[in-house]
């Protein structure tokens, strides 16, 4: 598994070396036709009224936040700031703003932060990025009414803003959200969902609702020569053949991959040498309720976990664009330990655990399941038969996605299957386990142990980031013991570009995220292109 | 149908437009009118499914499995939308902005739900139109030719081609379309929408008028063997009609209302079949927009785009009906 592991990662990270190879002299012009993969329209232009990925693919494009995800260091860095101070006791931060200017020509300053972060955690907005905005000090205290402003940002000067957070946690991991732009405050609000006003690399031109978004570049980005591309067209195509038809015909430039088409590329000589893969930060797994009496113990649990066989699943239906999961955090998570040996597929362990567990007679609970190929019914089909050699009967409890949601959040559920966000911030991602985060935030499965509480709480006050790690990696090692979930795979996101685009990173947040500033595109590309 | 004593009905003595007018409007007029409970009972029918039916709009915001939101963004959502009011008092909010001509505001982009469907509803007119252009001229003039000739192989062959076109999947024709003149003879584009293009409209448009095309072919066949062997047809033949001039002064007439109403009911409900079609082919359609809608719970959005569906079948229906009388004289509006 450990070869495996390394094998995987040495090749994720030989495919983005190839990837980057090709960009040393980036080439300006030209136009990059991508896909948003995640359906066929998107919600709103105004990225801080949505949550979904399929408008962050156009939101990127359009704006910018106060950091960034760097997808090579796997780390937040600035990008609206060119500076930053930290004070003393790590809890008050000092930007200097870089000269920015928004798409009408208004002059980023200290108080389009201000203005950006107050309508953000504006509870009369209910706008979704709020949740990045509550490391800020005094956003507990405006959203309960008591305050009518964020007490923990100020202004110095018109390019100097300085913000208080409330505990020892880089900030970054939360400001470099896509979801918490920074807006003109001069720009009339209702128009944002319409004629979007942003400080990104392009700017908006046309935009078919259901069908399409165009984007020219904007000449004043504030990034010295970026972006290169003159035009950006993201088409919205939810439809996996559809997508395929259209690349393989040359009229789209990129197309995010499933796992049947996955395998039918790399075994195309045409097209197996032009795809980017990477191990993103999800964790499919099925969650197990508490609430149901076998689950309480831990032994039923490993159990579970003995007797699938995910690497056999992974690899038949799956076809191998999955990581098998060996606990919650993922391959690309600092804290992921490279010494954890996942659960092995061992049935007479889990009959053994089962029978101490007082369940030898047999156990039966239900799954809640999407029909999503990678994370729902056809993965609970392929566990019942495995699962029944050990004494276990399982149902399906077929759902939609937003039912899925909805009965986890309402805890109308004896166990689920979904994928679920476990990184890219390691600290985050293991809170979702700590016993006093709710049920409906993300601790969808009551996990509560008293040990592991006490290691997320000493990660929470360390500020060396090694020793942090090593604080999460030990969390991490406990959560796999502990089995809340059946740790099923981390998902391996690829796509496929045409020979003539340069600059797709492989981005392990998600990666049909794309800095598009970076996007080049040489002379071999069609004369549609140019 | 052929009268009593032999002669075409369309020789009879038809009404004067001065005559018909007044009828006409009366008739358009009562026709309007009995729409709205039939909109009325639409609506809900719809407000009670989305009460019973399992998810909400709050629960779609977390169905990727990826962002967590803050539980106060959620519960001010609800308090925004009136999502936290009893039922009786969202649906008699809801039928109060409707009787304003007001469709609410869309949970999901927060904007008026007629901005929302409003520039989809050109797209899938056109669509459905050039659908049932396609599926008139080749499944009217198919079905015509077959029932002239009785038990042919030309009869043969066209209506194994309808029964074939009646059963096919539409997601798989449209993907054979794609592969065969996109990909293979690199004719047309594989997807997309260009206002004014007609490029991007000719696959969908096949894709989606085949089944009506069908339904047409076999339709019109029928009712030309019926006219065919029907009295009149046959003194006309007595009294030395040629062959040409009987199907043209006699038979076609006579079908056409038969087949005005096949077409009618498959323009009428093409809008809604598109749903498919629309999302293999990014067409930015109603029926796309209506399943995004109903897949995020937006239900005003749902409710607004079911509404403009329903009114279009029942304007077509209507147009339907009185072009019967333009042409059968016979039938009267009433």
């Amino acid at each position: 598994m450990l070869t495996r592991l390394g094998l995987i990662a040495a090749l994720a990270l030989g495919t983005a070396t190839a990837a980057w190879a090709q960009d040393a002299t980036p080439k300006d012009g030209g136009k990059f036709v991508f896909v948003a993969p995640y359906g066929n329209a998107i919600t709103s232009l105004d990225i801080t009224a949505t949550p979904h990925t399929q408008d962050e693919i156009v939101g990127k494009a359009i704006n910018r936040s106060l950091y960034k995800w760097n997808p090579e260091s796997g780390k937040p860095e600035l990008d609206l700031a060119e500076s930053v101070t930290v004070s003393d006791d790590g809890k008050t931060y000092t930007y200097k703003l870089k000269d920015a200017t928004f798409h009408n020509g208004d002059k980023l300053d200290a108080d389009d932060v201000i203005w950006s972060y107050n309508r953000l955690a504006d509870p009369k907005k209910a706008l979704p990025g709020a949740e990045q905005m509550l490391q800020i000090a005094g956003v507990a205290e405006y959203q309960a009414g008591k305050a009518d402003h964020i007490s923990g940002l100020k202004k110095i000067d018109d390019r100097t803003v300085e913000i208080t957070v409330i505990n020892l946690a880089n900030p970054g991991w939360n400001l470099m959200s896509n979801y918490a732009p920074i807006y003109s405050k001069d720009y009339p609000e209702d128009q944002l969902a319409s004629k979007p006003n942003g400080l990104g690399p392009f700017k908006l031109a046309n935009y078919v609702p259901g069908s399409k978004v165009e984007l020219v570049k904007f000449d004043n980005f504030f990034e010295k020569g970026k972006p290169h591309l003159d035009k950006l067209d993201i088409m919205l195509m939810g439809e996996a053949p559809a997508r395929d038809v259209a690349f393989r015909n040359g009229e789209i430039d990129a197309n995010v991959l499933g796992p049947v088409q996955y395998e039918a590329y790399t075994q195309d000589a045409a097209l197996k040498d032009h795809i980017l893969e990477v191990a993103e930060v999800y964790t499919r797994n099925i969650g197990f309720n508490p609430k149901i009496e076998a689950f309480k113990d831990k032994r039923v649990r490993q159990a579970i976990n003995y007797a699938i066989n995910k690497d056999l699943i992974v690899e038949k239906l799956l076809k191998n664009k999955a990581y098998p999961a060996v606990s919650w955090l993922p391959i690309s998570s600092p804290a992921f330990d490279k010494n954890a040996k996942p659960y092995a597929y061992d049935p007479e362990k889990a009959k053994e655990l089962l029978k101490e567990a007082g369940f030898e007679t047999g156990l039966k609970f239900s799954v809640t399941a999407t029909s999503n190929e990678s994370w729902g019914l056809p993965i609970v089909e392929a566990i019942i038969p495995m699962l029944a050699k050990v004494g276990v009967t399982v149902t399906t409890d077929p759902v939609e996605n937003s039912v899925l949601s909805d009965k986890i959040l309402s805890d109308n559920f004896e166990s689920f299957i979904w994928s679920n966000s476990s990184g890219p911030d390691p600290l985050k991602y293991l809170t979702c386990f700590y016993s006093k985060t709710p049920q409906n935030a993300c601790n969808y499965v009551k996990f509560n142990n008293a040990d592991f509480d006490k290691l997320i709480d000493q990660a929470g006050n360390e500020t060396d980031p090694a020793k942090q790690n090593d604080i999460l990696r030990q969390a991490n090692n406990l959560l796999e013991e502990e089995a809340p979930v059946w740790f099923f795979n981390y998902n391996k996101a690829v796509m496929a570009y045409q020979p003539w685009v340069h600059g797709l990173k492989p981005n392990a947040m998600e990666l049909a995220i794309q800095d598009y500033e970076d996007i080049w595109i040489d002379d071999s590309a069609p004369a549609s292109r140019k | 149908m052929p009268a009593a004593d032999g002669r075409t009905p369309a020789r009879r003595a038809a009404p004067t437009p001065c005559e018909a007018k007044p009828f006409m409007l009366r008739f358009i007029i009562r026709r309007s009118l009995q729409m709205i409970p039939t909109l009325l009972a639409v609506v809900l029918i719809i407000f009670v499914i989305f009460s019973v039916v399992p998810g909400s709009f709050i629960s779609s915001l977390m169905a990727e499995g990826r962002n967590v939101m803050n539980a106060e963004v959620l519960a001010h959502l609800n308090e925004q939308f009136g999502l936290d009011k009893p039922l009786p008092v969202r649906l008699w909010d809801y039928l109060w902005g409707l009787a304003h001509f007001d469709l609410g505001i869309s949970y999901r982009t927060r904007e008026p739900v007629w901005n929302v469907i409003e520039p989809r509803l050109w797209p899938s007119i056109k669509l459905a139109l050039t659908a049932m252009a396609f599926a008139a001229a080749v499944g009217i003039p198919l079905g015509f030719l077959a029932a002239l000739k009785p038990g042919s192989v030309f009869d043969t062959g066209t209506m194994m081609l309808a029964v074939s076109g009646l059963s096919v999947p539409e997601f798989w024709l449209g993907l054979l379309l794609m592969y065969v003149f996109a990909l293979q003879l690199g004719l047309l584009p594989s997807f997309g929408y260009q206002p004014g293009s007609i490029r991007h409209i000719i696959l969908p448009a096949i894709a989606l008028g085949v089944s009506p095309m069908a339904l047409l072919a076999r339709t019109t066949r029928a009712g030309v063997l019926d006219v065919m062997n029907a009295d009149f047809v046959r003194t006309a033949r007595a009294k030395g009609l040629s062959e040409p001039r009987l199907v043209r002064a006699h038979v076609t007439r006579n079908v056409l209302v038969l087949v005005l109403t096949t077409l009618g009911l498959q323009i009428g409900s093409l809008m809604g079949q598109a749903i498919v079609i629309e999302k293999l082919f990014s067409w930015p359609g109603i029926g796309s927009l209506l399943v995004d809608s109903v897949a995020t719970r937006d239900i005003p959005v749902v409710q607004g785009t079911v509404i403009v569906i329903v009114l279009w079948f029942l304007v077509i229906n209507m147009l339907v009906d009185v072009a019967y009388a333009a042409i059968d004289p016979r039938i009267k509006v009433t």
